[in-house]
């Protein structure tokens, strides 16, 4: 009864893969930690990261648990590649069902929810409030929260690992599969309370920036002049705040159809399973926008930085990211065409979905007329944008194909709709992601990361993505269905052995990232990034050092024109020395966040096993939290100005401007470590 | 480097080529009925029309990339050069043309293709029910007074009407090379009308996943070149003489994985309806002749030892 449905057969002791996986993450974390202990960083890690409200700092501990749990993502991938390749004719393979339907479930939610999502957000963080000349968001100790409903979310999902399972239904999971009757374990729960609180999470971030890019952008610029990153994700963020309590409904009626015997979902006694498909996918397709619009945005950042130009058709870009978010609202039929809707339906939703691809088509035409009379430097961000541009076009008409339901009936549910969705995700989100990272990189950190390996990584991951990919696209045709455990096609077997070495080829590419992450902090002096302005960057993000100091900027910038900070540079207003600071606001950092969501793990965690008297702690613990935070007086401080002249002083003379000895005319003058425009 | 010719390379690669392409047999490229062939048609055309957008952004891209690199200092270079009303009207109008094209295209093929049109043919259609389980799928002919596991016939050029519910999770019912798919679900009823031009044994299979045992859900469809052919067919199915009464489909219900074809006689009459209403309760109220009494004392039945098991 104190336990609840737990007992000792919840944990898989006697399987040898799963002990070995757990040991071996257990190990590394205790290696991470003796070396924290080692280096006394404890109390920093607490002050410095864990409590801060900072959105730099939150937005690189968003991108770390994104790259972990990238690992874990990929790792389910490499098992089902190998898997699948190994269980053909008769065959089947190491893994039985029983755990290779967690397994593909377990990288659908993880991919999409945990690694995606965060990355994402993460660069939204630190990017977002220094392209606009903000000081932090609106809400720091709710974005601070946020991150850490995140990591309460991350938690339970990578418990299910060693207590009791995850989920056997597929990232989806349609009822009433995914109803007690089928699904009598815990592997549901632990997907609906992962995916319920990681969703409140999102959707207050999504409120929180969007109040910051209303209310917080620097004086002068308007709403049409906001860099277009800022825009994409201010669509993404319209689009969370109008999808994902959606979700976060369609959830909580398979947990109370699960937990107190409703049949909102179920088969029998008056249940419709039709009605999560829809609501599902109300959130479902918004959702992809919500992961690749931010992307475009990086895409366009990167494409008129490093070709030396400014963006083509800015305001058409912002048109078409609207565009696409509306639409995006009104399609989501498309992903069960064959349930059984008439024609004039499935005709509706098919022609609607393939009207997206205009203001996507045109964004890519935007793009190519970026670089068209540019300067182009293939760094890797480069690499990663160009190499989205030829993969995302054949993604885009692959899901245009799917959107006419005569080719769906027969596409739908084969590896051809697997090809296509990783085309779109990988080929569009991902690649968006790692431009960002590596275009970010030196402004989050203070130096580059090296571009060797970074072009490595590149080449690995394109190359990987084609070998496994377009053999799925084959397989599809040849009438392979998703989800399959074992196959006994032997047409099939070549093409599932080449997207088996493809996703070994992602994985050298995954190698040269971490490697490279390794050398870069390694090489740091030498890639130091002095000026804050390693590319030769337009907008504002750029103008402050790197990293940026705490306040993000000593005085808030004035905005005339969309690529702000090119404009400061050519009035020669970009390295001013300010004649003396005023005192800056700023929030203090709280550890409510980490309590909240310590809590909330414990709540979490109580209500997968119906321990309720743990459920009870938890959420006693939570509003007690709250509760002390609303009479918590020590909320805000003020930077004194000889703070923010020290730092500022430390700044200006690592550039070689003498602060001192200070004209105007030293702001016109070419900065020591600043770049040329055209070498690459 | 002199003797290199690219021909060789494809003779030496032939084989390789041979093996990979022999895989289109079977799939949904190599159709045997008309439905089938008018998908694949659609397919190829409606990817061709994107072409005509996609191959100039993918030539686009190495172009620029290539004559505008940065060490290439001949190339013009305007960095304030950002709008373009001509080239903002070409990308945004040649987009919607295509997407014109293609509209046109979906309303007529999407009517077309709809899986719950009958087919044209002068032909009688024959009908056949289905009903998904954990794992396996049960064919009842019921103008013809048998039932199946795991495997249909019917001839050649003559229409085939299914009507699909499940009575377990959601799952869909596939025969790739006769045509779409289309869910089967409990306590609903869909349906899809196929047909076969050309003799064979084609694979069908669950194309949605449902649990465990779903990799083995996979069931023969066999077209037959004669009608005399499936009567003979029909022949064999009745000679098996296990009769499919309601304590036989209490057992096959029961969730068993990879099973092999079975045959059945004489289904118990109205087994289909009995099966969707299950899932619907209070219906037995509304019967009120002799036929609907005997309908809900059969649902009622097999009720008794319900699939789903609520915990």
């Amino acid at each position: 009864m104190l336990l609840g449905k737990l007992t000792l057969d919840a944990i898989p002791y006697k399987e040898p893969i799963i002990v070995a996986a757990l040991s071996g993450a257990g190990l590394m974390g205790l290696l991470v930690m003796a070396l924290i202990t080692k280096f006394g960083k404890w109390g920093y890690l607490w002050k410095e990261w864990l409590t801060s409200v900072d959105h730099k700092k939150i937005g690189v501990m968003y991108i770390i648990v994104a790259m972990i749990m990238l690992l874990r993502g990929f790792a389910d991938a490499l098992m089902m590649r190998a898997q699948l390749a190994m269980a053909t004719d008769g065959h089947l393979g190491v893994f039985p069902p029983e755990h290779y339907d967690q397994i593909f479930t377990a990288h659908g939610v993880i991919m999409i929810i945990f690694m995606a999502m965060p990355f994402m957000t993460g660069l939204m963080n630190i990017v977002v409030p220094l392209q606009i000349g903000a000081r932090d968001v609106a809400f720091p100790f709710l974005n601070s929260l946020s991150f850490w409903l995140l990591v309460s979310a991350v938690i339970l999902v990578n418990l299910s690992l060693g207590v009791g399972n995850f989920a056997r239904t597929g990232w989806v999971a349609y009822p009433p599969l995914s109803e007690l009757g089928f699904s009598p374990d815990v592997g549901v729960d632990y997907y609906t309370w992962a995916l319920q609180i990681s969703g409140i999470g999102t959707t207050l971030t999504a409120i929180n920036f969007l109040v910051t890019i209303i209310k917080m952008r620097a004086p002068g610029m308007k709403l049409m002049q906001m860099p277009i990153f800022t825009w994409t994700c201010t669509w993404a963020n319209v689009l969370i705040v109008a999808s994902f309590p959606i979700l976060t409904g369609a959830l909580a009626m398979l947990s109370l159809d699960r937990y107190l015997d409703f049949h909102f979902f179920t088969a029998e006694a008056g249940g419709n399973a039709m009605m999560y498909l829809n609501l599902f996918w109300a959130w479902g397709h918004p959702e992809v926008y919500i992961l690749v619009l931010p992307a475009f945005g990086i895409f366009s950042e990167v494409i008129s930085t490093f070709s030396g130009k400014r963006l083509f058709g800015h305001t058409s870009m912002i048109i078409a990211s609207g565009v696409i978010s509306v639409l995006g609202f009104m399609v989501w039929l498309h992903h069960f065409f064959t349930m059984g809707s008439g024609a004039d339906v499935n005709a509706f939703f098919g022609i609607a979905t393939m009207v997206i691809s205009v203001p996507t088509g045109v964004k890519l035409f935007n793009w190519l007329f970026t670089m068209y009379q540019g300067r182009i430097r293939f760094t890797p961000p480069v690499l990663w944008t160009m190499g989205f541009m030829v993969t995302f076009s054949i993604g885009g008409m692959t899901g245009v194909l799917m959107a006419v339901p005569g080719a769906d009936f027969v596409l739908h549910n084969s590896l051809f709709l697997i090809a296509h969705f990783h085309n779109t995700i990988i080929g569009g989100a991902v690649f968006g992601y790692l431009a960002g990272f590596s275009y970010w990189f030196p402004k989050a950190f203070g130096f580059k990361l090296n571009e060797k390996l970074g072009k490595a990584a590149f080449w690995f991951w394109q190359s990987g993505f084609m070998f496994a990919f377009i053999p799925l696209y084959v397989l599809g045709f040849l009438g392979m269905t998703r989800r399959l455990n074992h196959t006994d096609n032997p047409a099939w077997d070549p093409w599932l052995y080449i997207a088996c070495v493809g996703a070994v080829l992602i994985a050298c590419g995954i190698g040269c990232q971490l490697l490279q992450i390794v050398v870069s902090i390694r090489d740091r002096k030498k890639l130091a990034d002095v000026t804050g302005d390693p590319w030769n960057g337009h907008t504002l993000e750029w103008s402050t050092s790197s990293p940026p100091p705490f306040y993000n900027f000593a005085t808030v910038p004035h905005v005339h024109d969309i690529d702000a900070f090119t404009d400061m540079k050519e009035k020669g207003e970009a390295y001013k020395v300010p004649q003396k600071y005023a005192p800056i606001h700023m929030p203090s950092n709280t550890a409510t966040g980490v309590y909240i969501g310590g809590f909330t793990t414990l709540l979490g965690f109580a209500l997968i096993w119906h321990i309720w008297w743990l459920a009870i702690v938890g959420l006693v613990g939570i509003i007690g939290a709250m509760l002390a935070r609303a009479y918590d007086n020590n909320l805000d401080y003020y930077v004194q100005p000889d703070e923010v002249e020290s730092i500022e002083r430390a700044h200006f003379e690592q550039m070689g401007i003498d602060v001192d000895n200070y004209t105007e005319r030293d702001a016109e003058k070419p900065r020591r470590g600043s770049r040329p425009t055209t070498t690459a | 480097m002199r003797n290199f010719r690219p021909t060789r390379l494809l003779w030496g690669l032939s084989p390789v080529l041979a093996v990979l392409l022999s895989g289109c047999q079977g799939g949904i490229l190599d159709p045997k009925g008309q439905v089938a062939a008018d998908e694949k048609s659609l397919i190829i055309t409606a990817t061709l029309l994107m072409l005509l957008v996609v191959i100039p952004v993918i030539v686009m891209t190495f172009l620029f990339a290539w004559k505008y690199r940065a060490s290439n200092k001949d190339a013009i270079y305007t960095p304030k050069w950002s709008h373009s009303n001509k080239i903002e009207a070409v990308v945004w109008i040649i987009p919607i043309i295509i997407v014109a094209c293609l509209a046109v295209v979906t309303w007529k093929t999407t009517h077309k293709l709809d899986p719950y049109r009958p087919l044209d043919s002068d032909k009688k259609p024959i009908n056949v029910q289905v009903v998904a389980m954990n794992w396996k799928w049960l064919f009842i002919y019921p103008d013809l007074n048998i039932a199946t596991v795991n495997q249909i016939a019917f001839p050649k050029d003559v229409p085939v009407n299914f009507r699909i519910t499940s009575d377990a999770a959601m799952n869909s019912f596939f025969i790739p090379q006769l045509g779409g798919q289309i869910y089967a679900m409990a306590g609903m009823e869909t349906k899809l009308h196929l047909i076969a031009n050309e003799a064979g044994t084609y694979k069908g299979m669950s194309s949605n996943y449902s649990g465990a045992g779903f990799s083995g859900m996979k069931f023969n469809a066999i077209a037959t070149e004669t009608p005399e052919q499936f009567d003979a067919w029909v022949q064999k199915v009745r000679a098996s003489g296990k009769a499919l009464n309601a304590d036989a489909y209490l057992a096959l219900v029961k969730p068993s994985e990879n099973n092999a074809a079975a045959f059945y006689t004489t289904p118990e009459p109205r087994l289909f309806d009995a099966v969707l209403h299950k899932y619907m309760a209070g219906r037995q109220s509304l019967a009120a002749t002799d036929d609907e009494l005997k309908l809900a004392a059969l649902t009622k039945r097999l009720c008794e030892t319900p699939a789903v098991k609520e915990q």
